[in-house]
């Protein structure tokens, strides 16, 4: 369960930094994305795939959120 | 020799890796790739961040070096103590050539060692008495200090001495922040993880003393320059460009830096980093509490500046970006002189560069801007992130090399043949020796500033100096020159 901090990439993608592992993907995709929600399963553009329950409302960026790794 | 082709690449790798035992030339197999500018994520091309193998020859500092050496250091208004036995601070006493201004002694302590100077009681007995009464001993001699850090050696965290506690009990009685640095230097792999110590600490004593404190008045043109250690003077180097497009530098993080500034950094309107590797940590934490946006810029060669200026002042309004196109003219007459002077002496010229931080990618523009071309190029202790930025840089099927070995960096050379070396003082006499021009990259060879225009004419100058000297050409002794040159001489006698 690392610590994510996400912001938001000059071009508008969102970062997916963990500052343990001096990771920094962007994310490819998440599950849930609208007005209200924010969360789900967030594939990033490594293929790796990673969780967090949906919050809402959606977090303002950048933040430091908790993920779960969602493959393996 | 040509451009080395892919394969030709790759076949050097494999035979600088032959003389390793199976296990040793598995993991430097990793460390060693051709780039590719293809590849999106180095990782899948190389490896880094990794311990360095027991029995090679590294480079790499430690975790107190990247700390006190590095990122506290520079910050010129603080007394930094050297907690643990008198070697390490005083063998990397002003080494780095961190420029500043000040009566040193009396404000500023840039160059001064500090040290508690352990003994064999203070392991025994616990050295957290001997602080408590160095603090004070500072006080008394250096009234103007403005604060205090405790840079932990090895000993510090092996005896478990609670630095901790002292700091807090001295900074109370002082009134000015006392923080204590746990970055002993057997913490990670590298320097690396002292320069993120180092963040974290500035992130935990520094940066919230002045929440809530609206005294200080901000401008919508507040910028901070983060990561410049201002070695040789770089960062006034730098300081100046940006002053010219009307923004107002309010911190400098950390050449020529002070305690203050750093307390100020989180009221700017924008961080520019320059030294991703070793500030990246408290700018990504200062625009998560503060707000605060960052971007890297480069400094190195026209080029990147006037790409780098355009970037800056796209964040501001209509006025400073007017302003950056008037500082990229003004200086346009001034650098396309140097370049039509040293361009055709350096013409062609092949540089290999291995160093720290930002440099193995950022003066890559420099060096195009005079018409050479970087072959190979490396990281003493980069992460992942570094090597992403670093693919971009460089030309397809050049050599990238991560915390490479004396043995294997001599043999790239010995192949490769460049006509000019970037590295630190550790690699500079084994080349001179071997007849290859070479420069430190690290402290500018005891010149500089390099960053900004200014830069540029002394960058360029350097290089011109040190390729094109004539002492290359007598690294033969008379009697075992070639035929051809007595030919020539017999020639000229007749």
């Amino acid at each position: 369960m690392p610590n994510v901090m996400i912001r938001k990439k000059d071009d508008g993608a969102l970062l997916f930094y963990v500052a343990k592992k001096d990771m920094e993907e962007t994310i490819a995709s998440v599950e849930t994305d609208t007005a209200e929600t924010w969360g789900g399963e967030v594939e990033l553009t490594d293929g790796s795939r990673w969780y967090i329950d949906p919050i809402s409302p959606p977090p303002a960026f950048p933040t430091t959120l908790r993920f779960k790794r969602a493959d393996g | 020799m040509a451009a080395m082709t892919r394969e030709e690449t790759q076949a050097l790798i494999q035979e600088v890796l032959e003389v390793y035992p199976e296990k040793a030339k598995k993991d430097r197999a990793k460390h060693l790739a051709v780039n590719d500018q293809s590849v999106e994520q180095s990782k899948k091309c190389i490896t880094s961040n990794r311990k360095s193998q027991p029995g090679v020859m590294t480079v790499r500092g430690c975790a107190y070096a990247g700390s006190k050496g590095v990122v506290w250091g520079p910050i010129k208004d603080m007394v930094h103590i050297s907690h643990g036995p008198v070697g390490c601070g005083q063998y990397s006493r002003a080494g780095r050539r961190n420029y500043y201004v000040g009566m040193t002694g009396v404000n500023t302590f840039g160059t001064m060692n500090f040290t508690s100077d352990f003994q064999e009681k203070d392991i025994v007995f616990g050295g957290d008495k001997k602080l408590d009464k160095l603090i004070s001993e500072i006080e008394t001699l250096f009234p103007l200090a403005k604060g205090i850090s405790v840079q932990s050696e090895c000993p510090i965290g092996l005896i478990g001495d609670d630095i901790e506690a002292v700091s807090k009990k001295k900074s109370k009685e002082l009134s000015k922040p006392v923080v204590p640095v746990r970055c002993e230097g057997f913490r990670g792999v590298s320097q690396s993880l002292g320069h993120h110590i180092a963040n974290d600490s500035i992130r935990d004593w520094v940066i919230g003393n002045r929440d809530g404190d609206e005294s200080f008045q901000t401008t919508p043109y507040d910028v901070a320059v983060i990561g410049d250690y201002n070695i040789g003077g770089d960062a006034w180097a730098s300081r100046i460009l940006l002053e010219e497009m009307g923004l107002r530098v309010v911190a400098q993080w950390s050449g020529d830096g002070t305690l203050s500034e750093m307390e100020l950094t989180p009221k700017v309107k924008l961080n520019l980093i320059h030294c991703y590797r070793s500030m990246n940590y408290i700018s990504r934490f200062m625009e998560e509490k503060y707000g605060v946006p960052w971007m890297e810029y480069n400094f190195f060669g026209p080029t990147k500046i006037a790409e780098s200026l355009r970037a800056i002042a796209a964040r501001f309004d209509e006025k400073i970006q007017a302003n950056a196109e008037k500082v990229i003219e003004k200086y346009t007459a001034e650098y396309e002189a140097i370049i039509a002077k040293y361009r055709p002496r350096l013409e062609g010229k092949r540089v290999m560069l291995y160093v720290g931080g930002l440099r193995p990618r950022h003066i890559i523009g420099a060096y195009e801007d005079l018409g050479m071309e970087v072959v190979g190029t490396g990281y003493e202790f980069a992460h992942n992130d570094d090597y992403d930025r670093t693919v971009k840089e460089m030309g397809d099927s050049t050599l990238l090399y991560d915390d490479v070995t004396g043995y294997e960096l001599e043999e790239f050379v010995k192949r490769v043949q460049p006509d000019l070396i970037g590295s630190g003082i550790k690699e500079k006499y084994i080349f001179q020796k071997m007849g290859v021009p070479f420069r430190q990259m690290h402290s500018w060879d005891y010149s500089g500033p390099y960053h900004g225009y200014d830069g540029f004419a002394i960058f360029a100058r350097d290089m011109d100096m040190t390729i094109n000297n004539p002492c290359w050409k007598s690294m033969q002794a008379p009697w075992q020159k070639p035929a051809e040159g007595e030919a020539d001489a017999v020639a000229a006698s007749a």
